[in-house]
């Protein structure tokens, strides 16, 4: 968790979205990190894009595994 | 092989479950890591089939009645196999994430802006997608595959999964980003940039 340390603290990279983003799917964030995460990608359209590519993948293999 | 016993009204006939013994031998054999590991469990799966045949109501197909029983043999035989040490990734969670330093710049952003993937349809509805998605799934490091494999297939929760192969929750969310970020990375080469083929 040390590169969630930035200069500004309260701001996330990319970086650390994809990681939260990913994370998410076995353990709920926090209030704070979904804060974090949603200011991100209020901003961040490549982020948004990543989210969306999450998604795909993750009914992809919902209709793999059926 | 199994000898004909006849076919029951849901289908759940011998000549069914034979013509599924390939898919899910592929699935056993990418978790468990061993043809004859493989081999054995769709064995008892089949055999367990044709016990419960008469049973099966026919509410689901036959192939995702046949995938439930495989799935509950695979993670039988996976406890069993634990009774020798897994070679799990024990590095240091930090460490692994480099592995996927080269997606960002320094500061922590893209390298290169995650492409618009459109429409999910148009691609999950076709067979060619899934071609490629297998064969993504197959470049995944075998450690890592299995350990994707059990959350995204077998559908273990987070807290199985570390139980079974003892490791952290940790580590656990560091190889399901690399094995996600890796097949981002293989689908959007080979499916998503008009390498392939694209609607």
């Amino acid at each position: 968790m040390r590169t969630l340390n930035r200069a500004i603290g309260h701001l996330l990279s990319c970086k650390d979205v994809s990681r939260l983003l990913s994370q998410a799917e076995e353990r709920p964030m926090s209030t704070w990190e979904r804060l974090r995460v949603k200011w991100h990608l209020a901003v961040c359209s490549m982020c948004r894009a990543f989210e969306r590519q999450l998604a795909l993948m993750r009914e992809a293999m919902r209709r793999y595994r059926t | 092989m199994l000898e004909n016993q006849g076919v029951s009204q849901t289908g759940a006939s011998v000549t069914t479950f034979e013509s599924l013994r390939g898919r899910l031998f592929g699935l056993a054999y990418r978790m468990l890591g061993s043809r004859a590991d493989a081999e054995d469990v769709v064995q008892d799966t089949l055999a367990a089939a044709l016990t419960a045949k008469d049973g099966f109501t026919g509410k689901s197909t036959v192939k995702t009645w046949l995938t439930g029983i495989l799935k509950h043999k695979i993670v039988d035989a996976i406890r069993r196999k634990q009774r020798e040490p897994v070679a799990v990734s024990t590095l240091d969670d930090e460490a692994d994430l480099e592995d996927f330093d080269g997606m960002f710049k320094a500061g922590g952003a893209w390298q290169a802006p995650p492409a618009d993937w459109g429409d999910p349809e148009q691609s999950l509805t076709r067979q060619e997608f899934f071609d490629v998605m297998q064969i993504c799934l197959d470049k995944l490091p075998p450690n890592t595959a299995r350990v994707f494999m059990m959350r995204e297939v077998l559908e273990l929760s987070s807290e199985e999964i570390c139980k079974e192969l003892t490791i952290t929750a940790n580590n656990l969310w560091v190889i399901l980003y690399r094995a996600r970020m890796s097949l981002r990375e293989c689908l959007e080469m080979n499916w998503f940039s008009g390498g392939g083929n694209r609607a």
